[in-house]
């Protein structure tokens, strides 16, 4: 019938119309600025620096190795290395950025500085809500607005953080018991050379030169456990 | 039964009008009426807009506006500004004196249709004796002005909406008027004041509304058809059609002058509404014997926004047609129906009081309906779509 169709629409729209002020699941809208929903845990946007502790200048892992800053296919990371060294999170002293800057207005959020960095020391944020009426200064982060604490990192990408914190207590505890077994092979060469010393006479005889050479050893895979610092040059 | 609220507005008139020295009575009270007219109706407008995008939006399961004051009611005082502040761009190559007046054209004709329309008792402009006349006469200039559009921006979407705007305006002008001229036969009068006195009448405190007779039903129905695309609303929105003519026969305007258009646009809702509301709705006459003492320009008012928000639903409801169904529709169902309700006008009018005729013609009409609806539908194919590169 002519017409049919017509009113079967307009019934259908003013159910619509009429659910709207009744039902909750109708009405999907969620207004914005007042509610909101929690962003997913995979959500990222821009990226920002982590440091342990409470003192976002004493604890920034970031050793300005400038691995990020070369990657980073829109160039908008600016790194600036200090003078001075600090220690970081084994103990050992190492570099830290003057200057970290970046232009967020540049930015792609590609996460590629995430992937290539070796001391975990950039993430990806998803705070979003980073309009500025100055388009210059205002999307130009540098380190302190890009320094977080873990617990922030744990709050926003819970199971990425916990697994990057095993990480990095795992590699603690290889560099503590690494530490430790070269305090005992130095120790050990230290007495050996004691030793040697003692029965100076005998130096000049080939079996103890290889116990030497092995005692030296060490040290060096020690320094390299730690590529940051040679990548960091 | 005619208080004092139901006059008040005559009254106030009266008063202003008697404080003044007698040469300038007539004049001013000419005047206050056309102020009246002037101040009510763009205030309507702001109301209707705000209905609609709410209306709109619920019947989408949206919110609709909310950010400006309580509920979003002060959407159009932001729109008003927004649109007063905007840089007024002419184009370089636009005939700038006819793009300029085409708006104002616009406007000032659709005003002209309000003189002849009774919004309450009493309450008319210029009670013409061919007002019905007067008002499709007047509404027939407002294609001129959007044809002047137009062809004033030289821009082809501008034109081509333009073109579609005449085409359809012209096609559904006939049906709006052979629509309304049944009433007029049962009337015997072209004035507006005259028809909506004929439907203030009660039988067992039911009104004489047109539209409670068979042959008033059928117009109405039709009248509604063409009033809808005479004001090029959807489903009839070709002329502005935005997925294919960016805005039709106003894209080139910009600023105040597109809320000219859109004001026009309006106002010609309103107007053609209120003379459907004359016509077949009783104008400003009360739905029941009992409610007669509500002001009747309550009812006549209350009448107009009721098609409005049936406008708004349609709207909600029904997708934009094809410039060909649109034609089609006109000229094979609307027109014939129309003329043949004009037979059937015939026959109520001489077969007098009784029953009788409230049987034969209901009969007539449906019959003609079904008929013309089987015959119109015989040559379509209405299957479930069959896709033959999809799927």
């Amino acid at each position: 019938m002519l017409g049919e169709g017509i009113l079967k629409g307009l019934a259908e729209t003013a159910k619509n119309f009429a659910g709207s002020f009744v039902s909750k699941e109708r009405l999907t809208t969620v207004e914005y600025p007042e509610e909101r929903i929690a962003p997913v845990e995979a959500a990222r946007v821009f990226p920002f620096l982590i440091y342990d502790g409470s003192d976002w200048e004493k604890g920034m892992r970031c050793v300005a190795c400038q691995i990020c800053e070369k990657e980073c296919p829109p160039k908008c990371i600016y790194i600036e290395k200090s003078k001075d060294k600090k220690p970081d999170f084994v103990g050992k002293p190492q570099i830290y950025p003057a200057k970290f800057d970046i232009d967020i207005s540049v930015c792609m959020s590609c996460q590629i500085c995430v992937e290539v960095c070796p001391f975990e020391a950039i993430k990806m944020d998803n705070e979003f809500e980073l309009a500025t009426d100055d388009r210059f200064g205002g999307l130009l982060l540098d380190r302190k607005q890009l320094a977080k604490p873990n617990e922030y990192y744990h709050k926003i990408h819970p199971t990425e953080a916990a697994a990057v914190d095993a990480k990095l207590a795992e590699e603690k505890a290889k560099a503590e018991a690494k530490a430790k077994a070269d305090a005992a092979a130095k120790a050990k060469t230290a007495a050996d050379a004691a030793a040697k010393a003692a029965s100076a006479p005998k130096t000049p005889e080939g079996g103890t030169g290889t116990p030497t050479s092995e005692a030296t050893k060490p040290p060096e895979p020690a320094a390299k456990s730690t590529p940051k610092t040679e990548g960091g040059d | 039964m005619v208080g004092t609220l139901d006059q008040i507005f005559v009254l106030l008139k009266h008063w202003i009008v008697g404080l003044l020295p007698p040469v300038l009575q007539p004049v001013v009270g000419v005047l206050l009426s056309v102020v009246a007219i002037i101040a009510t109706f763009p205030a309507l407008f702001a109301l209707t807009t705000v209905i609609e995008r709410k209306g709109l939006g619920r019947i989408q399961n949206r919110i609709g506006p909310n950010r400006t004051g309580p509920l979003g009611i002060l959407q159009p005082v932001a729109d008003g500004i927004k649109s007063l502040t905007k840089e007024d761009i002419v184009p370089l190559n636009a005939d700038a004196a006819v793009h300029f007046l085409a708006p104002l054209v616009l406007v000032v004709a659709v005003f002209l249709e309000f003189a002849v329309l009774p919004m309450g008792r009493n309450m008319v402009l210029v009670d013409m004796d061919a007002g019905l006349l007067f008002f499709f006469a007047i509404g027939a200039s407002t294609e001129l002005s959007i044809f002047m559009a137009g062809w004033s921006s030289r821009n082809k979407y501008s034109l081509l909406g333009a073109m579609r705007a005449v085409a359809q305006m012209i096609s559904y002008e006939v049906p709006l008027l052979i629509s309304s001229v049944a009433v007029v036969m049962i009337t015997g009068s072209l004035s507006l004041v005259k028809i909506v006195d004929a439907q203030n009448q009660y039988t067992w405190g039911l009104p004489h509304w047109y539209i409670f007779t068979p042959w008033g039903c059928a117009a109405f129905v039709m009248y509604a058809v063409a009033a809808t695309a005479e004001t090029n609303r959807s489903p009839f929105d070709l002329p502005e059609g935005e997925s294919e003519l960016v805005a039709g026969y106003f894209t080139e305007y910009s600023g105040f002058k597109f809320a000219l258009f859109f004001l026009g646009e309006y106002l010609g809702m309103f107007a053609i509404s209120g003379l459907g509301t004359a016509l077949f709705l009783g104008g400003w006459s009360a739905p029941f014997s009992f409610l007669q003492f509500v002001p009747s320009w309550i009812w006549f008012f209350g009448k107009v926004m009721l098609s409005i928000c049936v406008m708004i639903w349609v709207r909600g409801t029904l997708p934009r047609m094809r410039q060909d169904q649109l034609m089609n529709f006109a000229w094979k169902f609307v027109i014939p129906f129309t003329l043949l309700n004009l037979v059937n006008v015939v026959v109520w009018r001489f077969m007098g009081e009784g029953w009788a005729r409230w049987i034969v013609c209901s009969a007539i009409v449906v019959v003609a309906y079904v008929a013309m609806a089987r015959i119109g539908m015989r040559s379509k194919k209405i299957a479930p779509r069959s896709y033959r590169y999809a799927e």
